[in-house]
């Protein structure tokens, strides 16, 4: 039933996996998801399980040892203890659970219009969570005891409104974060509320994190909790472990287990709260990141012999050669994938090459390669590279770059340091590399500057980073490359991120170079009409394969490829304007 | 003569920087146009130079400080949110960037059918029209069930046009729809746009800094610089022969894959800048802005 088909790459592990499903798998986290259950169903089924009223006391029994008819023992007044852990349990999780549940009705509605809104109602929010956070818990509770009284509950939704800032500013955050993306835009485009925009789109988004975090503060609440009783605060006479700790701790001579049981509820159900979070955001933070490497997309790396036999004898004359380079990335645990398969390319002295290919070709992992400067997981698997006859390895490229082999990247601005000024960024290389003293070395800058057609060199030389265009930085960056004296320049995209009127102007910069000083150039590119602007000789690539190699005319007039002609059938520059296009198809339609 | 489909009336808008100093910055300055049914107008500018903000002001996504935006006659400038839900839904949008446009966390499925079911469209009916959707911008029926991330940018941007076209819209807002792709699939998909125009008769206002897809794409032109639009004219005219001199510089700029004609537009560019430089003050667009010495 469908039109087109279309291979569609599909991740076959991908369905919409649960977090806690995933989570589950852990077998630290379903450890402690287990615990947590069981003792969440104890304290829910303490009445009927528990062997002993938790209040009947037994005389006879006080400071009992462990014994068949007191599992764990008995209290300073003959209390079973188990059956007071049981029940203990009520109060002390029933707390916890009241002052997250607090926390999260204040935090979370206050966090997302905070976050979505913006304005007045986000800058009181965050007022008054700083103001929050500023006080100390404990010490307000107990400042607000004659108020609060002796009951748990009562303090426990003070403390809620105590905890509330830290799932207000989280999802706070999120949301804000979220707001920016254009999906969101798109939404209310189509016409949506939001109200729904923010159920559809925001709490998905902020769902997980909340999450994580009412694991954390639940353990610090249930914490608080014990803490309290365990310092007298609260009703003595309910059972709780906070309670108990405090009768262990006056009875610790006399009865040490009174202080055993209820440390290791209370440590075993907070451990394995935080571990839960803990292995919920793992979970969070592995399914993003795993997500976009595409864990389907896998390229077993077989070495393909075919394109050995294939390979170019060595020249004798060339500045830059690259035989047969093979690259291959390994990401964690997996096979490595091989990007680059066994490409091969040249650069005469004084020559401008130009690489052209789609995203994704490899043409920018030869020029990573021939610098050695691959990312982490990236390395060169096969081949050869060799600079002036030499070759080229990770020390002997490390003393080229910056004298003779200069770089310049795709995005200017990045490669700038916003810390420092244009001038020192220039002096630095020149003083280290090209060995000369600080006057010297800043004359030469702004002759630099003034040669990359930089109006104002000195103006340029004082300035950071900010104050300057994205065209006037990749002048910078030009004259960078120049400082060395380089044989060669390697430029990937070097006018990608430009405009066109600023893009002509470097293309312009760089020509009037290379013809005045007659280094080489390796142009990366994906635009056919940057590589007719400056490129004498051009490679075409394609899937990490070189496929066509001819000087830029032949290439342009009679591409032998296929995929070239491909390639050179998809410009539109000289296609017919939309009005031809028309009119073509009025004529069909009436032929 | 009836009324244009869009017509836009000495826009501006401001944006407000925030912090002490309280300046705004004009972002479109008294810009006039109109659009008619099942026409494109191109609108084409370099980086800042308002083109996106004039597409999202008509979205109702950017602050209109002065002038007026009229739809299908009717004024929706000031239009509050809740007002453009119910008289607006005939302006769509596809974004530029395909990978932040679509939610990552929703079926290719759930995000189609997001718009209709905010409109009231009954389960079924949305389910049928999600696939004629599909098929529409040359999908498979069984991308519904995927997620973004399973499809590659070009798929992307296609169900960005589906999304666009559920609510069977009037005017789709194009920004830079086929900038990050690459030169295939961006042929591909620019035709695919026109293919849908011929047969909906939709209109689009698209919004590009390249000249070639503009070309490629609009009856008419407007090139834009600086906030303002300096010359709107026939598509081929303003492409391929342009009056105002920073239009010309513009086609003059953009590199053509031809070597032998790309030497002979090189040096006309070189021509060009010399003479405006020599009538008018500072040209080159990356030049320092000092004030210029006239002869």
């Amino acid at each position: 039933m469908t039109t087109t088909p279309l291979a569609l790459e599909v991740d076959s592990t991908d369905q919409r996996r649960s977090l806690l499903k995933e989570t589950l798998r852990s077998p630290i986290a379903l450890g402690s998801a287990v615990v947590l259950v069981l003792i969440a169903l104890a304290a829910l089924l303490a009445p009927w399980i528990a062997p002993y009223d938790p209040s009947a006391s037994d005389l006879s029994d006080v400071f009992a040892p462990a014994s068949a008819e007191h599992l764990l023992g008995a209290d300073s007044a003959g209390r079973d203890i188990l059956s007071r852990l049981l029940h203990g349990a009520r109060i002390s999780l029933g707390g916890a659970l009241v002052a997250v549940a607090v926390a999260l009705l204040l935090g979370v509605p206050s966090g997302l219009v905070a976050g979505y809104y913006g304005g007045a109602f986000d800058v009181a929010v965050s007022w008054l969570s700083n103001l929050l956070i500023a006080l100390p818990g404990i010490v307000v509770l107990l400042a607000l005891q004659p108020m609060t009284g002796s009951s748990v509950w009562t303090s426990m939704v003070v403390f809620g409104i105590l905890l509330a800032p830290s799932f207000s500013i989280l999802v706070r955050s999120t949301v804000s974060n979220v707001r920016n993306e254009l999906y969101i835009d798109a939404a209310k485009v189509s016409g949506l509320s939001d109200l729904r925009i923010i159920r559809r789109h925001v709490l998905g988004v902020v769902r997980a994190p909340i999450i994580i975090q009412t694991a954390m503060i639940l353990a610090i609440a249930l914490f608080i909790q014990a803490g309290l009783d365990f310092l007298g605060f609260g009703d003595l006479a309910a059972p709780s472990w906070g309670g108990m700790l405090n009768d262990g701790f006056a009875n610790i001579f006399r009865g040490p287990h009174l202080l055993v049981w209820p440390g290791i509820v209370l440590g075993i159900t907070c451990a394995a709260l935080a571990l839960l979070a803990n292995s919920l955001r793992d979970v969070m933070e592995g399914a993003t990141s795993s997500g976009t490497a595409g864990r389907g997309r896998r390229a077993l790396v077989h070495p393909t012999e075919d394109a050995e036999d294939a390979l170019p004898a060595p020249s004798t004359t060339a500045l830059l050669e690259v035989r047969g380079l093979r690259v291959a990335y390994s990401t964690h645990g997996q096979e490595p994938k091989e990007v680059v398969h066994g490409a091969s390319l040249r650069v005469e002295p004084g020559e401008i090459v130009g690489v052209v290919g789609e995203s994704g070709s490899g043409k920018t992992q030869i020029a990573l390669s021939v610098m050695g400067l691959l990312p982490d997981g990236g390395r060169v698997t096969g081949g050869e590279l060799t600079f002036e006859g030499n070759p080229l390895d990770p020390r002997s490229t490390e003393k080229l770059l910056g004298r003779s082999i200069a770089y310049i990247p795709q995005e200017p601005l990045t490669n700038l340091d916003p810390a420092f000024t244009i001038g020192r960024q220039l002096v630095e290389p020149l003083r280290v590399v090209g060995g000369l003293n600080a006057a010297a070395a800043r004359k030469r800058a702004l002759e630099l500057l003034a040669r990359v057609g930089i109006p104002e060199p000195s103006r340029v030389f004082d300035a950071y980073p900010h104050q300057i265009s994205g065209g006037m930085a990749q002048r910078v960056l030009i004259a960078g490359a120049l400082s060395g004296d380089p044989e060669l320049i390697i430029a990937d995209e070097p006018t990608t991120a430009l405009d066109v009127t600023v893009q002509a102007d470097i293309l312009d910069v760089l020509r009037d170079l290379q013809r005045e000083q007659g280094m080489a150039i390796l142009l990366v590119t994906h635009n056919f009409g940057v590589i007719a602007d400056l490129c004498e000789r051009v490679y075409v690539m394609r899937d990490g394969r070189v496929v066509e190699s001819a000087p830029t005319r032949t290439l342009h007039d009679a591409p032998r490829e296929e995929y070239t002609r491909m390639l050179l059938s998809h410009i539109l520059e000289h296609g017919p304007s939309r009005t031809a296009l028309d009119a073509e198809v009025a004529e069909e339609v009436r032929a | 003569m009836s009324e244009a489909l869009l017509s836009v009336e000495g826009l501006s808008v401001d944006f407000r920087s925030g912090g002490l100093g309280r300046r705004s910055f004009r972002a479109v300055d008294d810009a006039s146009f109109h659009i008619d049914r099942g026409e494109t107008l191109g609108l084409v500018g370099e980086s800042g130079s308002g083109k996106s903000t004039i597409g999202r002001a008509i979205l109702g996504l950017a602050p209109v400080s002065e002038g007026s935006i009229r739809f299908r006659g009717q004024d929706i400038t000031h239009l509050s949110r809740a007002q453009r839900r119910k008289s607006a839904g005939g302006i769509q949008v596809v974004f530029q960037d395909p990978y932040s446009s679509l939610n990552p966390s929703m079926t290719i499925g759930e995000i189609l059918a997001e718009p209709l079911v905010a409109r009231g469209d009954r389960r079924t009916g949305a389910m049928e029209k999600i696939s004629t959707l599909l098929r529409q911008v040359g999908l498979p029926a069984d991308a519904r069930s995927r997620y973004p991330r399973q499809f590659s940018g070009g798929q992307r941007q296609r169900i960005a046009i589906a999304r666009a076209l559920a609510l069977e819209p009037e005017l789709i807002v194009c920004d830079e729809p086929v900038s990050a792709l690459d030169l295939t699939t961006q042929a591909i998909v620019l035709d695919l746009f026109i293919d849908i125009q011929r047969r909906t008769g939709v209109s689009y206002l698209f919004v590009s800094h390249d000249l070639a897809v503009i070309r490629h794409i609009s009856h008419r032109v407007a090139v834009m610089r600086r906030g303002e639009l300096v010359e709107v004219g026939d598509g081929d005219q303003v492409t391929s022969r342009p009056e105002h001199p920073y239009a010309q510089r513009l086609l003059l700029a953009s590199p053509v894959s031809d070597p032998a004609e790309q030497e002979q537009r090189r040096a006309e560019r070189h021509r060009l800048l010399a003479e405006q430089r020599s009538v008018d003050s500072p040209v080159s667009a990356s030049a320092v802005q000092s004030p210029g010495v006239r002869p």
